[in-house]
């Protein structure tokens, strides 16, 4: 695939162009993924390498930051130590030293795309890009326009290409200069093949070009090729393909030459004096990038090596449990929700709490009541065969008058300027002063009203809807719950309530407000998940098919569906009057818990925000990250996923004494109960995609912000509510802004099992696509004994003992006295923001 | 009384200037007093100014400069314009920079981002308190060059760089119709006429019936400078452009407050043309086909924030209207309702999303497409296209102002560096020569020689305006301008040496400032070309701030030694020299963007050196 074939096969080279472009889906479908996910097939340092010297991306830290790091003793000597002696042999450790630490570097990336377009302006004298770009990116963002401009393209049920050509013949107008172009659109001699013979003139660089062209505007051409494979991402559906894009970028590009040097300009390819190297010729390993994947790699361990070791010393757990349960909870894996447990846990030591990711093991469509599409509700690779619908909703939809289209026709808008606008500088006033929700926010409450019915049980199988199944069958409910509950290790001690807690966000003026909900859910929030798994939870058929299984959950208990907003830190109640009146009354006792708790997460999130003093008292912080999560001025309502490093799979007991600062997101899973890994496989399957997709995303929005994230979000504008841009002429923006990531560290995703390594290693090569992120060590996994806690690394294909260099770790006994006395970072620069993570400590 | 509404700010400036970059409380707490109290003492002002029965205010003859023909006269004037102007201004600069404080929070350019705030109000409070011309002009131009640095606030960006040089290019057509306006004003009324006795009816008669021809003059040029400021035909497309900065900053910019100050000229000198019924008709005229094509233009715009700069666009035309046909308190409301709506819908434009995204979800009815062919069609998908080419606006300033200056700067490309600095040289000491030998030569020949050499000093801004390489060339023709336009003056009489002196110490010391900057930097740089933009601020934000002073000065920037040598020179041109003046201010107007474009070129964009990530061209 990486040959340099002389002759252009357009459908080849087309297929390998998106397999290099940006995956982003649209803004309302956005879910984490590897940004470099091409690079997959190869291990990290190679494939990065790679994509940094083809694409010209930074794909690390910069030198001097690492050595900044070191100076600042944020990376440790000894492990830098290790790594050298491990890669180079104990014999190089000072000449290798000597390199990481002092030696001087070029370290200016010089890309191999871009290099033949260079020519336009190298030889004559054209900046093209700067003449067709902003153009083109207007007609593709008209046509793929969900509902942003009053009057829409003309045409669109027959394609991208088409529709122009619809226009371009029936129209006085043209939407180009020349002749030659609009000619070659309508006589239909417009083949990708015969316009490059136009431009470029020599065969072996017609790929070349194409690559360069479309890299040129990445965030187009990635969005583009997305739409095309997946159509449904858009609700007003648009049929457009990269073939059709490529076909109007050329034919643009020949018209802006033509109108520049009337016909008579050469192709491209007979200025060139020599050809550049092939894009994907390999790319050698030079010193430089040695010695950079030995900085990630100490920069990373230094870490990982803290966690590792608090893994070992902490103190042993109380080997019998207390007898009573107060209540369990089940939360997602989600980074976010750690601390909210580790609270619940602190103030109710009776209280237990589970976590598996937020879908809870359902997949389905949803369709809320009135809604005239279906919405994805579980992790974005699985297509689900489910419909659940609503009823009996009372959700209103509140307008937002601002957003009307009125106010910018001319005479209605005369009219709205003089009453609304002048009445909108009182709005401003007050959301500046006093913010409070209004109806333009993106709140996890709307996704489903919380008064509402759901349609979850099947009982005719007959009951379809655009060949989706209405509902679960009774055999389906046991199923999934029978495999969550025995995944996560939940089979015997019931309490009388099991709170089954899904996850949303509510931001406001974010574009990206998907990303904040709950990735396991397709970026939704987990309210639905939940209130569908505790009804077949709670059906009295599912319990006793569940006991026949040997799982049997004591009649009194009652599962109870919650949503946990992460930005207000709020909690909702489902179907609270379902409950028995004893719970009801064990319930009420338990409330207060929850408020607690969340007021103190509150507190504990709030040492990020410069906003809020974080010595004040939980309640009144609270109060402020309340008014925080409705301010529009606010650009960060809450920081996501930032800093997420590790991810645990085992019992809570592996990690329970562990302070690890939100970094880490949590599975549960009981090796005893699973002697032959059958459940691990299924639990470690979206681990590496979604976990791991995550933590790639951030890492290299973290490290090239510019070209692999989407920049600073202040100068974004939507563009056709499909993606942003920088101002009005600016290439679409995938990736994550900067105000996601500025304080997150770029190490990788480090899994944490709990389980024997030779089970582990079963567990994880059952699926290809989830191995590679293992074996290529795009996430690193450790596995740790069950019961002497010896640790293990997984490194090509199997796991070898690992040592932690820590031997002590500071310890504290109360959280909050800790996080009151650091300081948010004053710059995002690596060092200074990284101040902001805290170390591992033990908690007593 | 009236000039402590200016000095406010200034002095928040000038305070905020010495804010160390780190410290963003003191720099955003700064900002908050600084408009704050100036908020609410125009509130308690507008208060007493309203139960008086709201008098026209005025303090005149403040005067910074005076020689025995000439002074530059400072006044101020306050009336219910500049009332409303105020109220809206205050209210809206405080709102935005208070909501500014937590959004701009960790950006890179806190501070940059507030001091040019802070020099926005400025300007605009000079403008809206001007009592002459002269006066506004000085806040004009502050608020050019702070659009300027607001547009291009992501100076490591290509685009915003970008727009904001051709932002800056458009409003120097506006500058270069005001500076025409003064001189002429100067020759109409022999004297620095005032708003107040703009508003003097029986005056402007009396001196209008002589000279008819000039009230026409003075008053399109008016409208220029207005339909540019306010994005009006056919220079609509720099509007949706400007919108670079941060959501905020484009929000009080060209949502709201800056587009509305060519609303707010047409206002002010209303009286002046009100019986200058081509004028009047000209202004409804534009006022009306920008409102018809802008809001054509609106509908198809599928990107938030250019919709909304097109609908405002299109408000404005009808507040043009409104003027002309004497609404004015129609268009005072008019203006403050769109002024806040705009600034509203702008910042809450990212939420468009997902509020727009929920609505679809529940009430999408798919489009149906008819396919039959009909006029009616072709005319439909015409006007569509034309709309989405946006009436190819934004091709018009460059094809019809800059291209034909391009070409001409171009043409002179055959001469190299060294046979440019040469022949200038002797041109200039034949220019000499002619001034001490004045007596010597033919006094019909001796009439064309100013003309000559201004015309000399324009050709070598082109040669400048083009140079694609060598930025000491570039740099030094600007100076040349300069010296030739000191002589062209002086060849033109009775110009005393103080004057000159004062011109050419400003000159000089930016000159050699610049000079010496640029120099420093080839020194360590070695390559620094014009052909592209480098960024070296991402290395050198001292040096490039300095370098940014030499530019201002070089540029007749307000308040520099250079401004008021130019100022002092226009009162040299006689009224019958309608070349010279031509030249003097298109050189006036030609320097400036030749500065901007050195600084911007040298300083600003993308970092050539790849050692750090850097943002796509395209991005």
């Amino acid at each position: 695939m990486h040959s340099n074939n002389s002759i252009f096969n357009e459908q080849e080279v087309l297929k390998e162009l998106k397999h290099y472009l940006p995956s982003q889906a649209p803004l309302k479908d956005f879910v984490h993924h590897n940004t470099l996910h091409a690079f997959q097939d190869q291990k990290f340092y190679d494939g990065i390498r790679s994509a940094s010297k083809i694409f010209g991306y930074f794909v690390s830290l910069q030198l001097e930051d690492y050595r900044a790091l070191y100076i600042s003793k944020r990376i440790r000597e000894n492990i830098l130590k290790r790594i050298i002696a491990e890669r180079k042999g104990v014999e190089h450790l000072n000449e290798w030293m000597k390199k990481a630490i002092g030696k001087k570097y070029d370290t200016s990336v010089s890309p191999r795309i871009g290099l033949l377009r260079s020519v336009w302006e190298r030889k004559y004298h054209l900046n093209l890009d700067s003449l067709v770009h902003p153009y083109l990116f207007r007609i593709l963002c008209s046509y793929l326009d969900q509902g942003i401009s009053i009057w829409s393209f003309p045409v669109g049920h027959e394609g991208f290409l088409a529709s122009v050509k619809e226009i371009e013949k029936n129209s006085f107008t043209s939407f180009f200069k020349g002749k030659r172009a609009r000619n070659l659109l309508l006589g239909g001699n417009c083949k990708v093949e015969d316009l490059l013979k136009i431009v470029v003139g020599d065969e072996a660089l017609y790929k070349q070009y194409l690559f360069d062209q479309q890299f040129a505007h990445q965030g187009w051409s990635g969005m583009v090729s997305t739409i095309e494979d997946h159509p449904q991402s858009l609700l007003n559906q648009k049929k457009i393909s990269i073939h059709d894009l490529i076909v109007l970028e050329l034919l643009l590009e020949i018209d802006t030459l033509d109108s520049q040097f009337g016909q008579k300009w050469l192709p491209v390819g007979s200025k060139l004096k020599g050809r550049p190297d092939g894009l994907f010729d390999e790319v050698p390993q030079t010193e430089l990038d040695e010695v950079l994947s030995i900085w990630q790699d100490a920069f990373e361990w230094s870490y990982y090596d803290q966690v590792l070791a608090a893994i070992q010393l902490q103190g042993e757990i109380d080997p019998v449990p207390p007898f009573h349960k107060s209540f369990q909870v089940v939360t997602c894996i989600d980074d976010r929700e750690l601390s909210f447990r580790r609270y619940l846990e602190r103030i109710d030591p009776e209280c237990e709490t589970f976590a598996t990711p937020g879908f809870f093991g359902v997949e389905f469509f949803f369709q809320p009541e009135h809604g005239k599409f279906y919405t994805k509700c579980c992790p974005a690779p699985v297509t689900p065969n489910y419909l659940i619908k609503e009823t009996g909703s009372r959700r209103k939809q509140n307008k937002e008058a601002y957003f009307s289209k009125l106010s910018h026709s001319l005479f209605r808008g005369w009219f709205i300027t003089q009453t609304l606008g002048l009445l909108s500088g009182f709005k401003l006033a007050l959301n500046v002063f006093r913010p409070s929700a209004m109806p333009a926010m993106a709140s996890s409450s709307a996704h489903m009203d919380k008064t509402s019915r759901l349609t979850i049980e099947n009982k005719n199988l007959n009951h379809r809807e655009r060949n989706l199944q209405i509902g679960f069958t009774i055999e389906e409910m046991v199923q999934r719950v029978d495999a969550i509950l025995k995944s996560i290790g939940l089979v015997k001690d019931f309490a009388s309530i099991v709170y089954i807690v899904g996850h949303g966000a509510t931001s406001i003026n974010n574009p990206h407000y998907c990303a904040y909900d709950c990735g396991a859910c397709g970026g939704r929030p987990g309210s639905v998940n939940a209130k569908v798994f505790c009804f077949m939870a709670n059906h009295p058929l599912v319990r006793e098919e569940l006991g026949r299984r040997g799982l049997v959950i004591p009649e009194e208990t009652q599962f109870l569906a919650c949503l946990h907003d992460t930005t207000r830190d709020e909690i909702t109640y489902f179907d609270e009057n379902f409950l028995s009146p004893v719970n009801s009354a064990n319930h009420q006792k338990n409330k207060p818990v929850f408020i607690q708790a969340l007021d103190f997460n509150a507190k504990e999130r709030s040492r990020r925000l410069v906003s809020i003093d974080t010595t004040l008292s939980a309640e009144k912080i609270h109060k402020e990250i309340l008014r925080r999560s409705v301010s529009l001025f606010e650009p960060r309502q809450e920081l996501n996923h930032s800093t997420n490093a590790i991810c645990f799979v085992g019992r809570r007991d592996l990690s329970k004494n562990i302070y690890l600062d939100r970094r880490s997101s949590m599975n549960s899973y009981d090796y005893q109960l699973d002697p032959d890994g059958k459940y691990l496989a299924n639990v470690m399957k979206p681990i590496a995609p979604v976990m791991g997709g995550i933590n790639l995303e951030y890492f290299f929005s973290r490290v090239d912000n510019y070209r692999l994230g989407a920049g600073t979000k202040l100068p974004h504008n939507v563009m056709g509510l499909i993606g942003v841009a920088n101002g009005s002429d600016g290439d679409l923006r995938p990736g994550l802004p900067s105000q996601m990531i500025e304080v997150h560290d770029p190490v990788r995703l480090l899994v944490i099992v709990e389980q024997l390594p030779e089970i582990v290693l079963g567990a994880i090569s059952q699926q290809a696509a989830t191995y590679e992120f293992y074996i290529h060590e795009w996430v690193r996994l450790v596995a740790v004994h069950p019961e002497t806690r010896e640790l293990s690394v997984f490194r090509d294909g199997r796991f070898t003992l690992y040592r932690p260099l820590t031997r002590s770790l500071d310890s504290i006994s109360d959280v909050v006295s800790l996080i009151e006395t650091v300081k948010a970072a004053e710059s995002i620069q690596i060092v200074e923001a990284t101040k902001e993570n805290l170390p591992v400590y033990l908690m007593h | 009384m009236l000039q402590f509404f200016i000095l406010i700010p200034l002095a928040g400036f000038l305070l905020s200037l010495c804010i160390p970059e780190k410290m963003e409380n003191a720099v955003s707490r700064t900002v908050f007093c600084t408009i704050g109290s100036h908020l609410l003492i125009v509130l308690v002002f507008l208060a007493i100014w309203l139960s008086h029965g709201h008098p026209v205010l005025e303090k005149t003859g403040i005067v910074l400069f005076n020689t025995k023909d000439y002074q530059f006269l400072v006044s101020f004037y306050f009336d219910r314009i500049s009332a409303v102007y105020l109220f809206v201004g205050a209210v809206l600069t405080f709102l935005i920079a208070q909501y500014c404080r937590w959004y701009l929070h960790r950006e890179s350019g806190y501070k940059r981002f507030f001091n040019i705030i802070l020099f926005f109000y400025v300007g605009y409070n000079i403008i809206i308190f001007s009592g002459n011309f002269e006066t506004l002009f000085v806040g004009w131009e502050i608020l050019g060059l702070s659009s300027f640095l607001l547009i291009g606030f992501y100076r490591d960006r290509y685009l915003p760089v970008k727009n904001a040089l051709k932002v800056f290019t458009v409003f120097r057509i506006a500058d270069m119709s005001l500076l025409i306006v003064m001189w002429m004003n100067h020759y109409l009324w022999h004297k620095n006429i005032t708003f107040t006795e703009l508003a003097d009816k029986q005056f402007i008669s009396e001196h209008l019936q002589n000279h008819p021809l000039f009230g026409v003059l003075i008053s399109l040029l008016i409208l220029l400078a207005a339909a540019v400021k306010s994005g009006q035909l056919p220079f609509s497309s720099w509007v949706p452009r400007a919108m670079e900065g941060p959501t905020p900053s484009s929000a009080i910019f060209y949502g709201s407050l800056s587009v509305h100050l060519g609303v707010f000229l047409l206002l002010r000198t209303y009286p002046f043309w009100e019986n200058i019924s081509s004028m009047v008709t000209t202004v409804v005229i534009v006022g009306l086909l920008t409102s018809i094509v802008a809001t054509g233009i609106a509908r198809v715009q599928s990107s938030i924030k250019t919709q909304i700069a097109y609908a405002s666009i299109a408000q404005i035309g009808i507040i043009f209207i409104e003027i002309a046909l004497g609404y004015h308190a129609l268009a005072l409301i008019h203006f403050a309702g769109n002024a806040f709506l705009r600034t509203y819908q702008l910042l809450v434009s990212p939420s468009a999303v997902s509020y727009m995204i929920r609505e679809q979800f529940f009430n999408f009815v798919p489009l149906h497409y008819v396919d039959k062919k009909s006029v009616f069609k072709k005319l439909e998908y015409s006007i569509y296209l034309l709309c989405l080419k946006e009436f190819h606006l934004d091709n018009f300033v460059y094809r019809f102002f800059w291209n034909p200056l391009k070409w001409c700067g171009r043409k002179l490309n055959v001469l190299s560096g060294k046979s440019v600095i040469v022949l200038s040289a002797v041109i200039f000491s034949v220019g000499l020569m002619c001034l001490f030998n004045q007596s010597l030569i033919h006094p019909e020949i001796c009439k064309y020689l100013p003309v000559l050499f201004a015309f000399a000093g324009l050709a070598m801004l082109l040669k400048s305006f083009s140079e694609r390489k060598d930025v000491l060339l570039s740099w030094v023709l600007v100076i040349v301008m300069h010296l030739y336009r000191t002589l062209a003056i002086s060849l033109n009489g009775d110009i005393n040496t103080n004057e000159i002196i004062l011109y050419l110490s400003g000159v000089i010391i930016s000159g050699v400032l610049g000079y010496a900057c640029l120099n420093e930097l080839k020194s360590r740089e070695q390559d620094i070309s014009l052909s592209r933009f480098q960024g070296h601020s991402y290395e050198y934000p001292k040096l490039a701030f300095i370098f940014m002073l030499a530019c201002l000065g070089l540029m007749a920037f307000p308040m520099t030694p250079t401004f008021i040598g130019v100022e002092l020179i226009l009162t040299h041109i006689h009224k019958d020299q309608a070349s010279l003046i031509i030249f003097t201010a298109l050189s006036y107007v030609m320097s400036g963007i030749s500065l901007i474009r050195i600084y911007a070129r040298i300083f600003l964009g993308p970092h050539v050196k790849t050692y750090h990530a850097t943002p796509n061209k395209s991005a």
